[in-house]
Protein backbone atom coordinates (compact mmCIF):
# COMPACT_ATOMS: atom_id res chain seq x y z
CA UNK A 1 0.00 0.00 0.00
CA UNK A 2 1.35 3.34 -0.89
CA UNK A 3 0.20 5.97 1.64
CA UNK A 4 2.81 8.60 0.91
CA UNK A 5 2.34 10.33 -2.37
CA UNK A 6 5.43 9.70 -4.40
CA UNK A 7 7.79 12.65 -4.74
CA UNK A 8 8.85 11.40 -8.18
CA UNK A 9 8.16 14.06 -10.81
CA UNK A 10 5.78 12.86 -13.47
CA UNK A 11 7.25 15.11 -16.09
CA UNK A 12 10.63 13.75 -17.13
CA UNK A 13 11.89 17.30 -17.50
CA UNK A 14 11.61 17.92 -13.75
CA UNK A 15 13.78 15.12 -12.46
CA UNK A 16 17.57 14.71 -12.35
CA UNK A 17 17.48 13.60 -15.98
CA UNK A 18 16.11 16.96 -17.02
CA UNK A 19 19.20 18.66 -18.40
CA UNK A 20 20.56 15.88 -20.58
CA UNK A 21 18.97 14.23 -23.55
CA UNK A 22 20.11 11.08 -25.22
CA UNK A 23 20.15 10.24 -28.89
CA UNK A 24 18.44 6.90 -28.86
CA UNK A 25 17.97 6.72 -32.57
CA UNK A 26 18.85 8.99 -35.47
CA UNK A 27 16.32 11.12 -37.39
CA UNK A 28 17.93 12.93 -40.30
CA UNK A 29 20.84 10.85 -41.56
CA UNK A 30 23.59 11.02 -44.14
CA UNK A 31 24.89 7.89 -45.82
CA UNK A 32 28.40 6.75 -46.85
CA UNK A 33 31.57 8.83 -46.96
CA UNK A 34 34.51 7.44 -49.00
CA UNK A 35 38.07 8.75 -48.92
CA UNK A 36 41.52 7.82 -50.19
CA UNK A 37 45.11 9.06 -50.09
CA UNK A 38 46.56 10.17 -53.40
CA UNK A 39 49.82 11.71 -54.60
CA UNK A 40 49.25 15.26 -53.29
CA UNK A 41 46.94 14.61 -50.33
CA UNK A 42 43.46 13.25 -49.61
CA UNK A 43 40.36 12.92 -51.80
CA UNK A 44 36.98 12.49 -50.14
CA UNK A 45 33.49 12.01 -51.56
CA UNK A 46 30.01 12.12 -50.05
CA UNK A 47 26.55 12.60 -51.48
CA UNK A 48 24.34 15.47 -50.39
CA UNK A 49 21.39 13.50 -49.05
CA UNK A 50 19.70 13.89 -45.67
CA UNK A 51 17.28 11.01 -45.28
CA UNK A 52 14.38 11.05 -42.84
CA UNK A 53 13.79 7.34 -42.37
CA UNK A 54 13.11 6.03 -45.84
CA UNK A 55 12.13 9.44 -47.21
CA UNK A 56 14.84 11.27 -49.18
CA UNK A 57 13.97 14.53 -47.50
CA UNK A 58 16.90 16.91 -47.94
CA UNK A 59 19.00 16.92 -51.08
CA UNK A 60 21.55 19.68 -50.52
CA UNK A 61 23.22 18.71 -47.25
CA UNK A 62 26.98 19.40 -47.17
CA UNK A 63 28.48 16.48 -45.29
CA UNK A 64 32.12 17.48 -45.71
CA UNK A 65 33.63 20.53 -44.05
CA UNK A 66 37.08 21.99 -43.83
CA UNK A 67 38.58 22.16 -40.31
CA UNK A 68 41.34 24.65 -39.55
CA UNK A 69 44.07 24.90 -42.18
CA UNK A 70 45.05 21.27 -42.49
CA UNK A 71 41.98 19.04 -42.13
CA UNK A 72 38.80 17.91 -43.84
CA UNK A 73 35.96 16.23 -41.97
CA UNK A 74 33.28 14.07 -43.58
CA UNK A 75 30.37 12.64 -41.62
CA UNK A 76 27.60 10.09 -41.98
CA UNK A 77 24.80 9.46 -39.51
CA UNK A 78 22.70 12.01 -37.61
CA UNK A 79 23.14 15.45 -39.18
CA UNK A 80 22.30 17.39 -36.02
CA UNK A 81 25.11 15.58 -34.17
CA UNK A 82 27.50 16.40 -37.03
CA UNK A 83 26.55 20.08 -36.69
CA UNK A 84 27.26 19.88 -32.96
CA UNK A 85 30.67 18.34 -33.68
CA UNK A 86 31.44 21.23 -36.05
CA UNK A 87 30.69 23.62 -33.18
CA UNK A 88 33.08 21.74 -30.86
CA UNK A 89 35.79 21.84 -33.54
CA UNK A 90 35.18 25.54 -34.14
CA UNK A 91 35.91 26.17 -30.51
CA UNK A 92 38.95 23.90 -30.58
CA UNK A 93 40.45 25.70 -33.59
CA UNK A 94 39.63 29.09 -32.12
CA UNK A 95 41.46 28.37 -28.87
CA UNK A 96 44.35 26.97 -30.87
CA UNK A 97 44.56 30.17 -32.93
CA UNK A 98 44.40 32.34 -29.82
CA UNK A 99 47.77 31.00 -28.68
CA UNK A 100 49.09 32.88 -31.71
CA UNK A 101 52.25 30.83 -31.60
CA UNK A 102 52.56 29.87 -35.25
CA UNK A 103 51.54 26.29 -34.52
CA UNK A 104 48.27 24.91 -35.81
CA UNK A 105 46.37 21.70 -35.14
CA UNK A 106 47.04 19.07 -37.78
CA UNK A 107 44.77 16.25 -38.92
CA UNK A 108 46.30 13.74 -36.49
CA UNK A 109 45.51 15.99 -33.53
CA UNK A 110 41.97 16.72 -34.71
CA UNK A 111 41.37 13.01 -35.25
CA UNK A 112 42.57 12.24 -31.75
CA UNK A 113 40.30 14.93 -30.28
CA UNK A 114 37.30 13.53 -32.13
CA UNK A 115 38.14 10.00 -30.97
CA UNK A 116 38.14 11.13 -27.35
CA UNK A 117 34.85 12.99 -27.77
CA UNK A 118 33.12 10.04 -29.46
CA UNK A 119 34.42 7.49 -27.01
CA UNK A 120 33.57 9.48 -23.90
CA UNK A 121 30.02 10.06 -25.16
CA UNK A 122 29.69 6.34 -25.85
CA UNK A 123 30.74 5.60 -22.27
CA UNK A 124 27.91 7.78 -21.02
CA UNK A 125 25.42 5.89 -23.20
CA UNK A 126 24.74 9.13 -25.05
CA UNK A 127 26.59 8.77 -28.35
CA UNK A 128 26.97 11.24 -31.14
CA UNK A 129 25.35 9.15 -33.85
CA UNK A 130 27.98 9.62 -36.53
CA UNK A 131 30.76 7.84 -38.38
CA UNK A 132 33.47 10.37 -39.17
CA UNK A 133 36.27 10.52 -41.73
CA UNK A 134 39.12 12.88 -40.99
CA UNK A 135 41.73 13.58 -43.66
CA UNK A 136 44.47 16.13 -44.11
CA UNK A 137 48.06 17.07 -44.94
CA UNK A 138 50.57 18.85 -42.73
CA UNK A 139 54.21 19.41 -43.47
CA UNK A 140 54.02 17.01 -46.39
CA UNK A 141 52.61 14.22 -44.25
CA UNK A 142 49.28 12.82 -45.46
CA UNK A 143 46.80 11.56 -42.85
CA UNK A 144 43.51 9.70 -43.23
CA UNK A 145 41.56 8.30 -40.30
CA UNK A 146 38.08 7.36 -39.20
CA UNK A 147 36.07 7.30 -35.91
CA UNK A 148 32.75 5.59 -35.33
CA UNK A 149 29.94 6.40 -32.89
CA UNK A 150 31.31 3.91 -30.39
CA UNK A 151 34.84 5.27 -30.57
CA UNK A 152 36.43 2.69 -32.88
CA UNK A 153 39.19 4.58 -34.67
CA UNK A 154 41.99 3.80 -37.08
CA UNK A 155 44.01 5.18 -39.99
CA UNK A 156 44.41 3.69 -43.42
CA UNK A 157 45.18 4.51 -47.04
CA UNK A 158 41.48 4.44 -47.83
CA UNK A 159 38.47 4.52 -45.50
CA UNK A 160 34.69 4.57 -45.76
CA UNK A 161 31.62 4.72 -43.54
CA UNK A 162 28.39 2.73 -43.54
CA UNK A 163 27.63 1.01 -46.82
CA UNK A 164 30.89 2.29 -48.21
CA UNK A 165 32.64 -0.31 -46.06
CA UNK A 166 30.82 -3.11 -47.83
CA UNK A 167 30.66 -1.78 -51.35
CA UNK A 168 33.51 0.73 -51.80
CA UNK A 169 36.37 -0.72 -49.72
CA UNK A 170 36.59 -3.95 -51.80
CA UNK A 171 36.94 -1.85 -54.96
CA UNK A 172 39.58 0.30 -53.27
CA UNK A 173 41.49 -2.74 -52.04
CA UNK A 174 41.78 -3.93 -55.64
CA UNK A 175 42.47 -0.64 -57.39
CA UNK A 176 44.12 1.75 -54.95
CA UNK A 177 47.85 2.19 -55.18
CA UNK A 178 50.47 4.57 -53.83
CA UNK A 179 50.80 7.91 -55.65
CA UNK A 180 47.50 7.97 -57.50
CA UNK A 181 47.14 11.03 -59.69
CA UNK A 182 44.31 13.47 -59.00
CA UNK A 183 42.40 12.28 -62.10
CA UNK A 184 42.77 8.62 -61.22
CA UNK A 185 41.74 9.30 -57.62
CA UNK A 186 38.60 11.15 -58.72
CA UNK A 187 37.70 8.40 -61.19
CA UNK A 188 38.19 5.74 -58.51
CA UNK A 189 35.99 7.61 -56.03
CA UNK A 190 33.33 8.12 -58.73
CA UNK A 191 33.39 4.39 -59.44
CA UNK A 192 32.73 3.74 -55.74
CA UNK A 193 30.01 6.38 -55.54
CA UNK A 194 28.24 4.96 -58.60
CA UNK A 195 28.05 1.48 -57.04
CA UNK A 196 26.71 3.06 -53.86
CA UNK A 197 24.10 4.90 -55.92
CA UNK A 198 22.95 1.63 -57.48
CA UNK A 199 22.92 -0.41 -54.30
CA UNK A 200 22.37 1.85 -51.27
CA UNK A 201 18.75 2.77 -50.68
CA UNK A 202 19.63 5.99 -48.94
CA UNK A 203 22.02 7.27 -51.62
CA UNK A 204 21.01 10.13 -53.89
CA UNK A 205 22.50 11.21 -57.20
CA UNK A 206 24.09 14.45 -56.13
CA UNK A 207 27.58 14.46 -54.69
CA UNK A 208 30.65 16.51 -53.92
CA UNK A 209 34.30 15.52 -54.09
CA UNK A 210 36.70 17.31 -51.76
CA UNK A 211 40.46 17.55 -52.07
CA UNK A 212 42.93 18.54 -49.40
CA UNK A 213 46.60 19.15 -50.10
CA UNK A 214 49.41 21.10 -48.49
CA UNK A 215 48.08 24.17 -50.31
CA UNK A 216 44.57 23.94 -48.88
CA UNK A 217 41.06 22.50 -49.26
CA UNK A 218 38.70 22.55 -52.22
CA UNK A 219 35.19 21.16 -52.10
CA UNK A 220 33.72 20.74 -55.58
CA UNK A 221 30.35 22.10 -56.56
CA UNK A 222 27.48 19.56 -56.39
CA UNK A 223 27.10 17.35 -59.46
CA UNK A 224 25.40 14.10 -60.59
CA UNK A 225 26.75 10.90 -62.07
CA UNK A 226 25.54 9.14 -65.19
CA UNK A 227 24.12 5.67 -64.56
CA UNK A 228 23.92 2.64 -66.79
CA UNK A 229 20.68 0.75 -67.38
CA UNK A 230 21.12 -0.63 -70.91
CA UNK A 231 21.82 -4.28 -70.09
CA UNK A 232 19.51 -6.32 -72.30
CA UNK A 233 18.57 -8.34 -69.23
CA UNK A 234 17.18 -5.18 -67.67
CA UNK A 235 14.93 -4.42 -70.62
CA UNK A 236 13.82 -8.04 -71.00
CA UNK A 237 14.26 -9.83 -67.70
CA UNK A 238 12.23 -12.84 -68.81
CA UNK A 239 14.13 -13.47 -72.04
CA UNK A 240 16.48 -16.23 -70.95
CA UNK A 241 14.38 -17.31 -67.98
CA UNK A 242 10.68 -17.43 -68.66
CA UNK A 243 8.56 -16.79 -65.60
CA UNK A 244 11.32 -14.92 -63.79
CA UNK A 245 10.64 -11.97 -61.56
CA UNK B 1 27.36 3.08 -38.07
CA UNK B 2 25.37 0.11 -39.27
CA UNK B 3 28.18 -2.37 -39.82
CA UNK B 4 25.82 -5.24 -39.10
CA UNK B 5 23.77 -4.72 -42.27
CA UNK B 6 21.03 -7.29 -42.29
CA UNK B 7 21.59 -9.27 -45.46
CA UNK B 8 19.14 -11.81 -44.18
CA UNK B 9 16.26 -9.36 -43.91
CA UNK B 10 13.26 -10.48 -45.92
CA UNK B 11 13.28 -9.23 -49.50
CA UNK B 12 10.79 -6.42 -49.65
CA UNK B 13 9.79 -4.44 -52.68
CA UNK B 14 9.53 -1.00 -51.07
CA UNK B 15 7.98 0.05 -54.32
CA UNK B 16 5.79 2.45 -56.14
CA UNK B 17 2.98 0.86 -58.14
CA UNK B 18 0.25 2.53 -60.15
CA UNK B 19 -2.77 1.42 -62.19
CA UNK B 20 -4.69 3.88 -64.36
CA UNK B 21 -7.66 3.41 -66.71
CA UNK B 22 -7.95 5.39 -69.93
CA UNK B 23 -10.42 5.53 -72.77
CA UNK B 24 -9.92 2.02 -74.21
CA UNK B 25 -7.76 0.19 -71.69
CA UNK B 26 -5.43 0.40 -68.72
CA UNK B 27 -1.84 1.41 -68.00
CA UNK B 28 0.06 -0.30 -65.18
CA UNK B 29 3.32 1.17 -63.90
CA UNK B 30 6.00 0.30 -61.32
CA UNK B 31 9.56 1.06 -60.24
CA UNK B 32 12.19 -1.71 -60.21
CA UNK B 33 13.86 -1.71 -56.78
CA UNK B 34 13.86 -4.76 -54.50
CA UNK B 35 15.60 -4.25 -51.17
CA UNK B 36 16.95 -6.45 -48.38
CA UNK B 37 16.98 -4.01 -45.49
CA UNK B 38 18.97 -1.08 -46.85
CA UNK B 39 20.73 -3.04 -49.60
CA UNK B 40 19.27 -2.97 -53.09
CA UNK B 41 19.13 -6.67 -53.92
CA UNK B 42 17.77 -6.15 -57.42
CA UNK B 43 17.85 -2.75 -59.16
CA UNK B 44 15.97 -3.92 -62.24
CA UNK B 45 13.15 -6.14 -60.96
CA UNK B 46 9.95 -6.68 -62.88
CA UNK B 47 7.05 -6.00 -60.54
CA UNK B 48 4.34 -6.18 -63.18
CA UNK B 49 3.48 -9.84 -63.50
CA UNK B 50 1.29 -11.62 -66.01
CA UNK B 51 -1.74 -13.56 -64.77
CA UNK B 52 -3.37 -14.20 -68.15
CA UNK B 53 -2.96 -12.83 -71.69
CA UNK B 54 -5.20 -9.89 -70.81
CA UNK B 55 -4.71 -9.43 -67.03
CA UNK B 56 -1.59 -8.30 -65.19
CA UNK B 57 -0.87 -7.55 -61.54
CA UNK B 58 1.46 -4.97 -59.90
CA UNK B 59 3.12 -6.38 -56.78
CA UNK B 60 4.26 -4.54 -53.64
CA UNK B 61 5.28 -5.44 -50.08
CA UNK B 62 6.91 -8.77 -49.39
CA UNK B 63 8.48 -10.14 -52.58
CA UNK B 64 7.89 -13.74 -51.50
CA UNK B 65 4.25 -13.22 -50.55
CA UNK B 66 3.34 -11.35 -53.73
CA UNK B 67 5.07 -13.96 -55.88
CA UNK B 68 3.31 -16.90 -54.31
CA UNK B 69 -0.10 -15.23 -54.51
CA UNK B 70 0.48 -14.41 -58.19
CA UNK B 71 1.56 -17.99 -58.85
CA UNK B 72 -1.59 -19.46 -57.29
CA UNK B 73 -3.90 -17.02 -59.08
CA UNK B 74 -2.19 -17.67 -62.43
CA UNK B 75 -2.68 -21.39 -61.86
CA UNK B 76 -6.37 -21.01 -60.98
CA UNK B 77 -7.02 -18.63 -63.87
CA UNK B 78 -5.40 -21.05 -66.29
CA UNK B 79 -7.81 -23.79 -65.30
CA UNK B 80 -10.72 -21.35 -65.23
CA UNK B 81 -9.94 -20.20 -68.80
CA UNK B 82 -9.96 -23.79 -70.05
CA UNK B 83 -13.25 -24.51 -68.34
CA UNK B 84 -14.87 -21.25 -69.43
CA UNK B 85 -13.70 -21.58 -73.05
CA UNK B 86 -12.79 -17.90 -73.32
CA UNK B 87 -10.44 -15.37 -71.69
CA UNK B 88 -11.03 -14.74 -67.98
CA UNK B 89 -12.44 -11.36 -66.99
CA UNK B 90 -10.44 -8.84 -64.95
CA UNK B 91 -13.06 -9.03 -62.22
CA UNK B 92 -12.58 -12.78 -61.76
CA UNK B 93 -8.80 -12.38 -61.57
CA UNK B 94 -9.14 -9.60 -59.01
CA UNK B 95 -11.52 -11.63 -56.90
CA UNK B 96 -9.14 -14.60 -56.83
CA UNK B 97 -6.39 -12.26 -55.63
CA UNK B 98 -8.80 -10.99 -52.99
CA UNK B 99 -9.72 -14.49 -51.77
CA UNK B 100 -6.09 -15.40 -51.15
CA UNK B 101 -5.24 -12.03 -49.58
CA UNK B 102 -8.28 -11.99 -47.34
CA UNK B 103 -8.26 -15.60 -46.18
CA UNK B 104 -4.57 -15.45 -45.33
CA UNK B 105 -4.53 -11.92 -44.00
CA UNK B 106 -2.66 -12.81 -40.81
CA UNK B 107 0.28 -14.23 -42.71
CA UNK B 108 0.56 -12.18 -45.89
CA UNK B 109 2.05 -8.73 -46.28
CA UNK B 110 1.45 -7.74 -49.86
CA UNK B 111 -0.55 -5.00 -51.61
CA UNK B 112 -1.56 -5.71 -55.20
CA UNK B 113 -3.06 -3.81 -58.13
CA UNK B 114 -4.88 -5.91 -60.72
CA UNK B 115 -5.39 -4.39 -64.15
CA UNK B 116 -6.52 -5.68 -67.54
CA UNK B 117 -8.97 -5.58 -70.40
CA UNK B 118 -11.89 -7.89 -71.21
CA UNK B 119 -14.67 -7.68 -73.82
CA UNK B 120 -17.49 -7.20 -71.27
CA UNK B 121 -16.22 -4.30 -69.17
CA UNK B 122 -13.25 -2.94 -71.16
CA UNK B 123 -10.26 -1.65 -69.18
CA UNK B 124 -10.55 -2.08 -65.38
CA UNK B 125 -8.30 -1.50 -62.36
CA UNK B 126 -8.83 -3.19 -58.99
CA UNK B 127 -6.86 -2.40 -55.82
CA UNK B 128 -6.29 -5.18 -53.28
CA UNK B 129 -4.46 -3.60 -50.33
CA UNK B 130 -3.32 -5.31 -47.09
CA UNK B 131 -6.20 -7.15 -45.46
CA UNK B 132 -7.82 -8.25 -48.70
CA UNK B 133 -10.27 -5.45 -49.44
CA UNK B 134 -11.31 -5.32 -53.10
CA UNK B 135 -11.85 -1.85 -54.55
CA UNK B 136 -12.56 -1.07 -58.18
CA UNK B 137 -11.20 2.37 -59.09
CA UNK B 138 -10.52 4.48 -62.19
CA UNK B 139 -6.95 4.72 -60.93
CA UNK B 140 -5.08 3.54 -57.88
CA UNK B 141 -1.61 3.82 -56.33
CA UNK B 142 0.23 1.53 -53.95
CA UNK B 143 3.52 0.72 -52.26
CA UNK B 144 5.65 2.85 -49.97
CA UNK B 145 6.32 5.42 -52.71
CA UNK B 146 2.62 6.08 -53.18
CA UNK B 147 2.56 8.28 -50.05
CA UNK B 148 4.30 10.94 -52.12
CA UNK B 149 1.76 10.77 -54.94
CA UNK B 150 -1.62 11.34 -53.32
CA UNK B 151 -1.42 15.10 -53.76
CA UNK B 152 -0.01 14.73 -57.26
CA UNK B 153 -2.88 12.51 -58.45
CA UNK B 154 -5.51 14.64 -56.76
CA UNK B 155 -4.30 17.42 -58.99
CA UNK B 156 -3.20 15.64 -62.17
CA UNK B 157 -5.73 12.86 -62.71
CA UNK B 158 -8.42 13.54 -65.33
CA UNK B 159 -11.26 11.37 -66.65
CA UNK B 160 -11.09 10.31 -70.32
CA UNK B 161 -7.33 10.54 -71.01
CA UNK B 162 -5.78 9.07 -74.14
CA UNK B 163 -3.38 6.12 -74.04
CA UNK B 164 -0.32 8.35 -74.36
CA UNK B 165 -1.55 10.86 -71.75
CA UNK B 166 -2.20 8.03 -69.31
CA UNK B 167 1.22 6.48 -69.85
CA UNK B 168 3.01 9.83 -69.49
CA UNK B 169 1.13 10.44 -66.25
CA UNK B 170 2.20 7.05 -64.89
CA UNK B 171 5.86 7.50 -65.87
CA UNK B 172 5.94 11.01 -64.37
CA UNK B 173 4.32 9.78 -61.16
CA UNK B 174 6.65 6.81 -60.63
CA UNK B 175 9.60 9.07 -61.39
CA UNK B 176 8.45 11.60 -58.75
CA UNK B 177 8.04 8.85 -56.18
CA UNK B 178 11.50 7.46 -56.95
CA UNK B 179 12.93 10.93 -56.29
CA UNK B 180 11.63 10.92 -52.71
CA UNK B 181 11.14 7.31 -51.62
CA UNK B 182 14.36 5.50 -50.70
CA UNK B 183 12.58 2.20 -51.14
CA UNK B 184 11.75 2.92 -54.79
CA UNK B 185 14.24 3.33 -57.59
CA UNK B 186 15.81 2.01 -60.75
CA UNK B 187 13.82 2.00 -63.98
CA UNK B 188 10.14 2.63 -64.70
CA UNK B 189 8.28 -0.22 -66.33
CA UNK B 190 4.83 0.19 -67.84
CA UNK B 191 2.36 -2.31 -69.29
CA UNK B 192 -0.48 -1.08 -71.49
CA UNK B 193 -3.44 -3.45 -71.95
CA UNK B 194 -6.31 -2.88 -74.39
CA UNK B 195 -8.40 -4.67 -77.02
CA UNK B 196 -5.39 -4.83 -79.33
CA UNK B 197 -3.14 -6.61 -76.84
CA UNK B 198 -0.34 -5.88 -74.42
CA UNK B 199 2.61 -3.48 -74.75
CA UNK B 200 5.55 -3.47 -72.34
CA UNK B 201 7.69 -0.33 -72.04
CA UNK B 202 10.97 0.37 -70.30
CA UNK B 203 12.22 3.78 -69.16
CA UNK B 204 15.77 3.53 -67.83
CA UNK B 205 16.82 5.63 -64.83
CA UNK B 206 18.88 8.06 -66.89
CA UNK B 207 15.96 8.86 -69.23
CA UNK B 208 13.58 10.00 -66.49
CA UNK B 209 12.90 13.73 -65.98
CA UNK B 210 14.86 15.65 -63.35
CA UNK B 211 13.00 17.10 -60.40
CA UNK B 212 13.75 19.69 -57.69
CA UNK B 213 17.37 19.74 -56.56
CA UNK B 214 18.35 17.01 -59.03
CA UNK B 215 21.14 17.75 -61.47
CA UNK B 216 21.97 16.74 -65.04
CA UNK B 217 24.16 13.63 -64.90
CA UNK B 218 27.84 13.92 -65.91
CA UNK B 219 30.46 11.36 -66.85
CA UNK B 220 32.90 12.72 -64.30
CA UNK B 221 33.87 15.74 -62.20
CA UNK B 222 36.94 15.99 -64.46
CA UNK B 223 34.73 16.89 -67.42
CA UNK B 224 33.15 19.75 -65.50
CA UNK B 225 36.50 21.06 -64.29
CA UNK B 226 37.94 21.03 -67.79
CA UNK B 227 34.93 22.77 -69.30
CA UNK B 228 35.86 26.10 -70.92
CA UNK B 229 35.18 29.26 -68.92
CA UNK B 230 32.13 31.25 -70.01
CA UNK B 231 32.76 33.79 -72.76
CA UNK B 232 32.75 37.47 -71.76
CA UNK B 233 29.31 39.01 -72.18
CA UNK B 234 28.60 41.34 -75.05
CA UNK B 235 26.69 44.13 -73.39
Amino acid sequence: MNFMASKQPENSLLGPEADSQRTLYPYVTGTSVVALKYKDGILMAADMGGSYGSTLRYKSVERMKSIGKHSLLGASGEISDFQEILRYLDELILYDNMWDDGNSLGPKEVHNYLTRVMYNRRNKFNPLWNSLVLGGVKNGQKYLGTVSMIGVNFEDNHVATGFGNHLARPILRQEWHENLSYEDGVRLLEKCMRVLLYRDRSAINKLQIAKITEEGTTISRPYSLKTYWEFSAFANPAQGAVGTW
Amino acid sequence: MDLNMNVDAPHSMGTTIIGVTYDGGVVLGADSRTSTGMYVANRASDKITQLTDNVYVCRSGSAADSQIVSDYVRYFLHQHTIQLGQPATVKVAANLIRLLSYNNKNMLQTGLIVGGWDKYEGGKIYGVPLGGTLVEQPFTIGGSGSSYLYGFFDQAWKEGMTKDEAEQLVVKAVSLAIARDGASGGVVRTVIINSEGVTRNFYPGDKLPLWHEELEPQNSLLDILNAPSPEPMNI
